[in-house]
């Protein structure tokens, strides 16, 4: 039943560890730009709000689809802390974000249309690379299963620092941080009108946010699967890696599509040369 | 008369799946010399048409194709006649009732919808010829070849189906007799006729090796001890397959019969025609297992995968992203049946079925919309969802079926990856099947969406069809789902058993797993229903158009008091995937590989 327990400590306490983050990255990022920033719990207080507002919307359509994103995001999630099968999980987490960008094309609005395609942009610059880190998973602890991935007592960081550098590239884009925050963005001084996001109000405005929070939470998860074979090490890395994103985020501006995209492909690149010398290894090796 | 035939095809073809399911391979001796006879006959006599359609279009290539294998044909007769007799002629297991259901239930669907897409057809196109007798006998024949191919035990019958099915498809694309159809027919005969040469003198090896080998008789050819005998033939006979499913660089082919009227394409897309290809290469890839010149052939299936998938992001027209999108989904079942483990051949007969079912809706559903709105451009279907509900909801499920979770090829997909994992060099296929599935979801995903965008003020167009013509739409979309909700009982009861037959043992999808996407498909089943929970009160607001004001259906009051309409198209990002960049090093590259199939074919020797 450890599955079904961590399915639903998942479903409950990811969005208040998501809200967390979120409020922590606020102070931090308020903080190397010389302000003295929101409280920490801000991100519960917007999302409340927004639950309060009037429900507008350009059609009605588009509340399904991002009902559709936000179960689907936290499906996956849930999966993942129940220790599933990791390529399922990334075919769930996509098919998630399939959702959200027909949300914005269904609503046919021009500034939201352009967010869908430059979402659907990201999500072909991150798909190898993602693929890529779950197969290097499996080559480091012989199985496809985050119980057992994580069981390992192997650090399969050793084995995978390429697959790790590569994820981390993906993971700027996938917390949609600067510079790859191409469909949509945090900072207000990166964009005027927010990208795939434009359309979408009140509670479904907020239930984009909170997807976002699952969605972050199941990311870290991945980042610590990296350094599973030692729990306390593994906490310090994540932080470590999530500090570093709001560094990266805080000293560069938005960078055009194309170079997103090429940087999502290239990570990937290294993540197979990564893969390529273990293969190797274990050929001759073992 | 169409929906009678179609009715007892399909009968047929059940009735085989209840009768033969749970017998493993049964073989059947079937009188041969008589029919032998005629089918040579037969043969020589189709040699003569494409010699005469030749001389009639001043294509001399066709003609020399077509006299060199009559002559190879002639050889064969004359000089081996004594061994040409197989004790079986005809043989029925798991992998052919598959194939016969897919060619049984969705070829006659097909057929069934033929019938009134024509007529409107010959209403559209008054200058085109009304050959529609003529037209439904092709696809008949068409569909008879097919069955024969798959339950062929004796070579040389299989090579007699096999040009049928290349004869048919050059009757089919040449139908409207333009001259664009009739030069495109030409090429589809031309490379199909290049595989057929290969055939016939990989039959000739064969028998030329028969102690061995197992002269023509398939059954014994593939339980062959003598491997590296008969490992010509099979690169040969996988060079024919090759070229029969459009892999590059024969690609061109499948494109040029977009020309044909939409049954057809979508009969040579799913369920006929490169399905053959790809039946004769799984057939085949226990021999190829393990081989270098099996590997090589499953690298021209990975480099077809990636190239046609990159391809068609470019791609506007329905028709051609959809033959891109072919050609790239065979190309991934020729990797599979090329590197050819047990795991990887149960996911290449997945993908065989799957995709058989979601490309004949696709293929149907684009007809449909051409006949409706008068355009198969993408851009155009915008704001289906509002002018054709009905249609749109049934394109939206074919193409969730060809790339999303749970549906089947993604369930392919990944069967094929963890099968990649455990193979020396695997690592390549998987970066192919990385970065293919990402740009199939990109060129997926923006269809999709051009789908589901609700457009103001327009009509709805979907009333005044003929009914007729919904019912083999409803079946196949039923079908895409009912796929996934059954699939682990068609791997239970057909795949698997005719894996372990081979193998000696099989890959299933786990228990836990299969759960997981039941969930989902249920999920996806019953999220629909919120639609309910939003009727109630929302406030409908105009899309924001930079401030100023503007109206539902996207005008906005531009400058001069002029108002003005904005518009959204899709990126195609032709600088990184246009074909004219990508498409020739992506032949190149195949063609090499497939020299050096040979090559290595013959190393081993």
């Amino acid at each position: 039943m450890n599955w079904l327990i961590g399915a639903v400590l998942f479903l409950i306490l990811a969005p208040i560890a998501g809200g967390l983050i979120a409020g922590i990255d606020r102070k931090i990022t308020a903080r190397m730009q010389g302000r003295v920033g929101p409280p920490l719990l801000q991100p519960f207080y917007d999302v409340g709000k927004l639950f309060e507002k009037e429900r507008a919307v350009v059609t009605t359509a588009q509340n399904f689809y991002v009902l559709a994103y936000l179960i689907f995001i936290a499906l996956s999630g849930a999966l993942f802390f129940a220790g599933g099968d990791l390529l399922l999980i990334v075919f769930a987490f996509t098919l998630a974000h399939v959702f959200l960008v027909l949300g914005a094309y269904a609503v046919h609005s021009p500034y939201s249309h352009i967010g869908a395609e430059r979402e659907l942009i990201q999500v072909m610059a991150y798909e190898p690379m993602i693929i890529l880190a779950a197969v290097g998973f499996y080559m480091v602890s012989g199985s496809f299963y985050v119980t057992d991935i994580a069981a390992t007592t192997v650090p399969a960081i050793l084995y995978l620092p390429g697959v790790f550098l590569g994820f981390v590239v993906i993971l700027t884009i996938k917390l949609r941080k600067s510079p790859f925050d191409i469909s949509t963005s945090h900072h207000a001084h990166q964009e005027i009108v927010k990208g795939i996001t434009t359309e979408f109000s009140g509670s479904t405005l907020a239930q984009v946010e909170i997807a976002h929070w699952y969605e972050n939470v199941f990311l870290l998860g991945f980042v610590f699967l990296f350094f599973a074979w030692n729990p306390v090490i593994g906490i310090i890395a994540v932080a470590i890696t999530y500090l570093a994103e709001i560094f990266v985020d805080n000293v560069t501006a938005r960078a055009r599509w194309q170079a997103a995209f090429k940087s999502g492909w290239l990570a990937a690149i290294l993540g197979i040369v990564n893969l390529a010398i273990l293969s190797y290894m274990m050929l001759g090796g073992a | 008369m169409v929906a009678l035939s179609a009715l007892a095809i399909g009968g047929a073809s059940i009735y085989l799946l209840i009768r033969y399911a749970f017998e493993g391979t049964v073989y059947f001796a079937a009188p041969s010399s008589a029919i032998d006879l005629a089918m040579v006959a037969i043969e020589l006599g189709l040699a003569l048409f494409i010699i005469y359609m030749g001389a009639k279009f001043k294509n001399y290539l066709a003609i020399v194709l077509a006299v060199v294998q009559a002559a190879l044909v002639v050889y064969l007769e004359m000089t081996f006649s004594g061994s040409l007799h197989a004790v079986n002629n005809l043989f029925i297991d798991q992998f052919s009732i598959i194939m016969a259901l897919i060619i049984g239930i969705i070829g006659s669907l097909i057929a069934v919808y033929a019938v009134r897409y024509m007529e409107t057809y010959h209403r559209h196109h008054p200058e085109v010829r009304d050959r529609q007798t003529f037209f439904f006998f092709v696809i008949f024949a068409f569909l008879a070849a097919m069955f024969g191919l798959v339950f062929s035990n004796n070579l040389l019958w299989l090579f007699f189906f096999w040009e049928i099915t290349t004869i048919s498809s050059f009757l089919l694309i040449g139908y409207s007799e333009t001259e664009e159809a009739t030069k495109n027919a030409f090429r589809a005969l031309v490379m199909n006729l290049l595989g057929g040469v290969a055939f016939v003198v990989a039959i000739i090896l064969l028998v030329a090796t028969e102690p061995t080998s197992g002269g023509i008789e398939l059954s014994r050819v593939l339980t062959s001890p003598d491997t590296a005998v008969i490992l010509i033939p099979a690169v040969l006979i996988g060079f024919a397959g090759i070229t029969k499913a459009a892999l590059m660089p024969f690609s061109s082919w499948l494109l040029g019969a977009m020309v044909a009227p939409t049954p057809v394409s979508a009969l040579l897309h799913s369920s006929t025609m490169v399905k053959a290809g790809v039946y004769i290469l799984v057939r085949f890839s226990p021999v190829f297992a393990g081989t270098f010149a099996g590997f090589s052939i499953g690298l021209v299936g990975g480099v077809t995968f990636l190239v046609a998938s990159a391809i068609a992001i470019s791609q506007s027209d329905a028709k051609s992203v959809l033959a891109y999108s072919t050609i790239a989904n065979l190309g991934l079942i020729a990797a599979c049946a090329g590197v050819g483990t047990y795991m990887l051949v149960w996911a290449a007969i997945l993908l065989i079925v799957f995709h058989a079912v979601a490309k004949a809706l696709l293929f149907l559903g684009t007809g449909v919309i051409e006949q409706r709105t008068g355009s198969r451009n993408i851009e155009d279907m915008e704001g289906l969802i509002v002018r054709m509900p009905k249609m749109a909801v049934m394109m939206f499920i074919g193409i969730a079926g060809m790339f999303l979770a749970p549906f089947g090829m993604l369930i392919s997909k990944w069967a094929a990856i963890e099968a990649f994992v455990q193979v020396p060099f695997g690592l390549i296929f998987i970066a192919i099947l990385a970065y293919g599935s990402a740009v199939t979801l990109f060129f997926w995903a923006k269809w999709m969406g051009k789908l589901v965008t609700v457009t103001r003020n327009t009509e709805r167009v979907e009333k005044g069809f003929f009914e007729e013509s919904w019912a083999p739409l409803y079946i196949i979309t039923g079908l895409v789902i009912a796929a996934v909700l059954l699939f682990p009982v068609i791997s239970s009861m057909l795949i698997e058993p005719y894996v372990l037959a081979i193998y000696g043992v099989t890959a299933l999808m786990e228990q836990a797993n299969v759960a997981i996407m039941l969930l989902m498909m249920a999920l996806l089943l019953v999220l629909p229903v919120s639609f309910l929970l939003f009727k109630r009160t929302a406030r409908h607001l105009p899309a924001y158009m930079g401030g100023r004001p503007a109206t539902p259906d996207l005008h906005f009051a531009g400058s001069l008091g002029l108002t003005r309409e904005a518009q959204t198209r899709n990126y195609y990002l032709t600088e990184y995937f246009g074909e004219a960049k990508l498409f020739r090093p992506g032949a190149a590259v195949c063609i090499v590989l497939i020299l050096a199939s040979w090559i290595l074919a013959g190393v081993a020797l």
